[in-house]
């Protein structure tokens, strides 16, 4: 998928910009992030974690993993899930 | 209309807002350029950035992957929501791509059967075309439209208030398409697919399904024109499912299959997903084969109002001013409007405008006179079975159904 990215505000209304693709979200550094990179980011973009920040403690960060898991499938290794769950409650937890 | 002037000036000037009638200047508060809602996750700040897909203008980016946009307060001035300006939401990533043509209309069929139906079609897009033609005006919004105004906040794409818009659809009754396979006696649900799917195989596909005598409700369409134009891209082209009445989730995009079934669709997002606690939330009409002893399907938008005109902590200058909105809800048509300046002490009826039918965006206006210092307004809609907004929100885990009376705060000077 393409997107139109915008680097100034002026382009609002001329549409003219040139195409981008997703933009990378950089995430935090610390222990854990290339696992959120690698798995989280296969299948969705990280501004999700962004977005879902920093309201979630570390049960309700764990649970999101926990879901991704079970509910969506998610080919997570249970070394990978315990590092991103960590990783998310520390630098995107409340 | 929005020029660019305004939007300029929107994102330029953060808080400022000047009242008044039409052609006054619109200037919402902004967070670096981005007019976020008052109340959404601080994570958003930074996130969320303004980005025109193809063939749209710029709208907020909430996740580039699925893409999730959504249509900044200015988009809403008119009742119905221009195609370029309106919100996109899909849930997951592999979506057709809008360049490589996966869904040239002339390879596009539907697939209409299952084992509730008598036979089975395909019906290509020049057939959906033959078909008897309706227009209806109806309001597609999120079922999490405003998740993102939650307290306690709660995961889920942090929508704030544009995840929806109204349009003029235009397409084929889905009770026709249906009468070609005939159903059985024993159908129950009627299923939908469509051309979107996951980035991973072990995700569950995007199915969705609908009760039968909503199916073959007479203002149910499958649509492919919207606003007089061919659906957009990132709307559901070439066909999508109109369920006028029902949130956004039920409106299958990119329509490629429709299942008739005997038994309850199972699937992950009918069951976890798109469920509110039984007995939260004023009785709507039930998807009874859905329902469990303690959750049920969403089904109807509950009735609910948006300030267009003026975003929170807009400057005005004192004096009277006019403030316009739009109000709306699952399809019974809205009875009333009205707008307090004292807290909700005493309130005044706002002058209702065009009705465009029982399911459009049912536009507003509202004199008020503003004294020098912060004039806090608060708005609530009325709809014709005398349902209103609530006080306080109604919490639920996905932060469905957010129709909390809306007030914003105008500094006047």
């Amino acid at each position: 998928m393409r997107v139109v990215a915008f680097t100034s505000i002026a382009a609002l209304a001329g549409l003219v910009a040139a195409a981008a693709d997703e933009r990378p979200i950089e995430l935090k550094p610390g222990a854990g992030r290339e696992a959120v990179e690698d798995n989280c980011g296969a299948c969705h973009s990280l501004d999700y974690i962004l977005m879902n920040s920093p309201f979630l403690n570390a049960a309700g960060w764990n649970a999101e993993v926990t879901k991704m898991i079970k509910a969506f499938g998610a080919p997570i290794n249970e070394t990978d899930a315990k590092s991103i769950a960590n990783y998310l409650a520390k630098n995107y937890g409340s | 209309m929005i020029t660019r002037r305004r939007l300029i000036e929107a994102a330029g000037a953060g808080v400022a807002c000047a009242g008044g009638g039409p052609g006054a200047p619109l200037l919402y508060a902004a967070t670096a350029g981005v007019p976020l809602s008052p109340g959404v996750p601080a994570g958003l700040d930074g996130s969320a950035v303004l980005e025109a897909l193809p063939g749209k203008q710029p709208l907020i980016k909430l996740s580039y992957r699925p893409p999730n946009y959504e249509s900044p307060l200015q988009y809403f001035d008119t009742p119905i929501t221009p195609n370029d300006r309106f919100y996109v939401r899909y849930h997951l990533a592999d979506i057709p791509n809008v360049d490589a043509k996966t869904l040239d209309a002339k390879t596009y069929k539907i697939v209409v059967g299952g084992e509730g139906a008598n036979a089975q079609a395909e019906i290509t897009f020049d057939d959906l075309k033959k078909f008897p033609a309706y227009e209806i005006v109806a309001v597609n919004q999120c079922s999490g439209n405003r998740r993102g105004l939650s307290q306690p906040h709660v995961p889920g794409v942090q929508w704030g208030y544009g995840a929806m818009g109204c349009a003029r659809w235009k397409g084929a009754r889905l009770k026709d398409l249906l009468d070609r396979v005939g159903l059985k006696k024993e159908a129950i649900e009627i299923a939908f697919n469509g051309a979107d799917g996951p980035a991973f195989d072990q995700t569950p596909d995007f199915i969705k399904s609908l009760p039968v005598w909503k199916a073959i409700d007479e203002s149910t369409l499958v649509a492919y024109e919207m606003n007089g134009e061919p659906l957009p891209h990132f709307n559901g082209y070439p066909a999508r499912l109109v369920v006028p009445g029902w949130t956004g989730t039920y409106w299958m995009k990119h329509l490629i299959d429709i299942n008739v079934m005997t038994r309850p669709q199972g699937g992950f997002w009918m069951n976890p997903a798109y469920r509110i606690p039984v007995g939260e939330f004023p009785a709507v009409v039930r998807f009874m084969t859905q329902e469990t002893a303690t959750t049920a399907p969403i089904t109807e938008m509950v009735v609910n109002s948006l300030i267009t005109s003026h975003a929170d902590g807009a400057e005005v200058k004192a004096g009277t001013i006019t403030m316009r909105g739009l109000a709306w809800d699952g399809g019974y048509g809205i009875r009333a409007v009205e707008a307090s300046t004292d807290g909700g002490q005493s309130w005044s009826a706002a002058t209702l405008g065009d009705d465009l039918g029982r399911f459009a965006f049912r536009p507003w206006s509202f004199d008020l006179t503003v004294r020098s210092g912060k004039n806090t307004v608060t708005v609530n809609a009325t709809n014709k079975r005398g349902e209103t907004q609530v006080a306080a929100l109604l919490f639920n885990p996905a932060g469905y159904h957010n129709n909390v009376r809306q007030s914003v705060t105008l500094n006047a000077a």
